[in-house]
């Protein structure tokens, strides 16, 4: 978790995933937010989301009494809409959308896919990136390559949503797709819903 | 050298008493040669293959369950155990059916439309089919139509249904109210399971319980078919 926020009764205090904190700090960045701070919750709870709720709520309680507003960054992200049930119990909004993939692709464009994209494997710049962290190693995959198919079996694509424009990311994804044995497709999304609830909230903000 | 003889475990050299507790060691660690070869010598002593299959390898994997939900294992070493007794059960599957194991009751079990995550919903069939229930998978992205047939043509005690999206596990209810609709409703029992499912969700949208691992669903479907035997008896 990051510490050393300026809290202030101005200020609005961003709870985030820990996979979205380079994308958050640097629309904070280009958008000149200093009004938002960011503390993150360690990304390997999506290991286990079970575990999210409670460790949201444990970090809106500490910090609550800190700060004009507090908005959790997270969607869904597998608690089955235990996270919303405790969001509206502590009365802070969240992102909307059931994970990650969905909020960059555009929860609207996303949802219309529906079942299109069901034999789909999604990776985010984050991912990407940690894809040894998140994906390959919690899988088992390092050790025994054969469960390769109990896992993938029905998949048959990656679909690579990047947030920027890299074309290091670009092949480390397309590699992470042979090593899948999937087909490979990239698709730009910039950072999508996420930019836009931010970009709300402040304008909410200024306007009150 | 010397080390590595003494090392080297002989199945074959073991007696029963000692054979059984190295298969379930054997399950834990996922040694699927192995839990073949004991499946094997097991037969040739003249072992019942149901007795193999409850006290070696539902026994070794039920040690598995637990261990997996108390955190000490983690899906790679459930799935490397879930293969090596699968492999095991390959060998008795034929040998069941020709001696007659008991029944316990049969189960239709499909992962639901729009989704293609099969992995407990395979864990569940398997674990099962080891406790003497008959499985008949339907497989992944099932409609509500598949459902409704399979139930039609089999006949079950049990609907199982597995989800492990978020977007995809209303679709749950979607099933559970045609049966309503048909009239069906009371005449199964319906389990839930896949990670992102919960009891609450489990009870919103009307389904008899919630399953968190293969173990419950074992557990709470013999519970279900002895529910179910009481209230027969009693009738007659």
């Amino acid at each position: 978790m990051m510490t050393h926020l300026k809290s202030s009764k101005e200020s609005i205090l961003l709870i985030a995933c820990g996979a979205l904190a380079k994308e958050i700090l640097e629309l904070i960045k280009i958008n000149s937010w200093d009004h938002l701070e960011l503390i993150c919750l360690p990304a390997q709870l999506h290991l286990t989301p079970q575990k999210i709720p409670d460790a949201v709520r444990k970090a809106v309680i500490n910090n609550k009494d800190r700060f004009s507003k507090i908005f959790v960054l997270y969607a869904d992200c597998g608690t089955g809409g235990m996270l919303q049930k405790t969001c509206a119990k502590l009365r802070v909004e969240m992102l909307s959308g059931p994970h990650c993939y969905s909020f960059y692709d555009g929860n609207d464009r996303f949802s219309e896919r529906g079942d299109e994209e069901m034999t789909s494997f999604y990776l985010t710049d984050f991912l990407v990136r940690q894809f040894d962290s998140f994906v390959w190693k919690p899988l088992g995959l390092n050790k025994h390559p054969e469960l390769r198919d109990l896992y993938f079996g029905n998949y048959e694509q990656l679909v690579y949503l990047a947030q920027t424009d890299d074309e290091e990311l670009d092949s480390l994804a397309e590699s992470q797709a042979r090593r899948l044995k999937l087909s490979y497709i990239r698709r730009f999304t910039g950072y999508g819903d996420l930019k836009t609830e931010l970009t709300d909230l402040v304008g909410q903000s200024r306007a009150v | 050298m010397t080390e590595e003889f003494e090392d080297d475990i002989v199945l074959s050299e073991l007696s029963d008493d000692e054979l059984v507790p190295q298969m379930h060691d054997d399950l834990y660690d996922g040694l699927k040669e192995e839990i073949e070869e004991g499946v094997n010598i097991l037969l040739e002593r003249g072992w019942a293959p149901y007795d193999i299959l409850t006290k070696a390898l539902v026994e070794g994997m039920r040690i598995v369950g637990i261990d997996f939900r108390d955190g000490i294992l983690f899906v790679p070493e459930v799935l490397l155990a879930a293969n090596a007794m699968k492999s095991g059960m390959k060998i008795l599957k034929p040998l069941l059916a020709e001696t007659g194991a008991p029944r316990m009751g049969k189960m239709v079990i499909g992962t639901v439309k729009g989704d293609i995550h099969d992995i407990g919903k395979n864990l569940v069939s398997m674990m099962m089919e080891g406790a003497g229930f008959e499985v008949v998978d339907l497989g992944i992205n099932n409609p509500v139509e598949n459902y409704i047939s399979a139930i039609e043509e089999e006949n079950p005690d049990i609907l199982g249904m597995s989800a492990l999206l978020t977007t995809t596990m209303p679709y749950m209810k979607v099933v559970i109210d045609r049966l309503i609709e048909l009239g069906w409703r009371d005449d199964y029992v319906v389990l839930v399971g896949g990670a992102p499912l919960n009891e609450e969700f489990s009870k919103a949208i009307g389904a008899d319980a919630y399953c968190r691992d293969a173990a419950v669903a074992v557990e709470t479907a013999k519970d279900f078919m002895a529910r179910k035997h009481n209230v027969l008896a009693a009738r007659n």
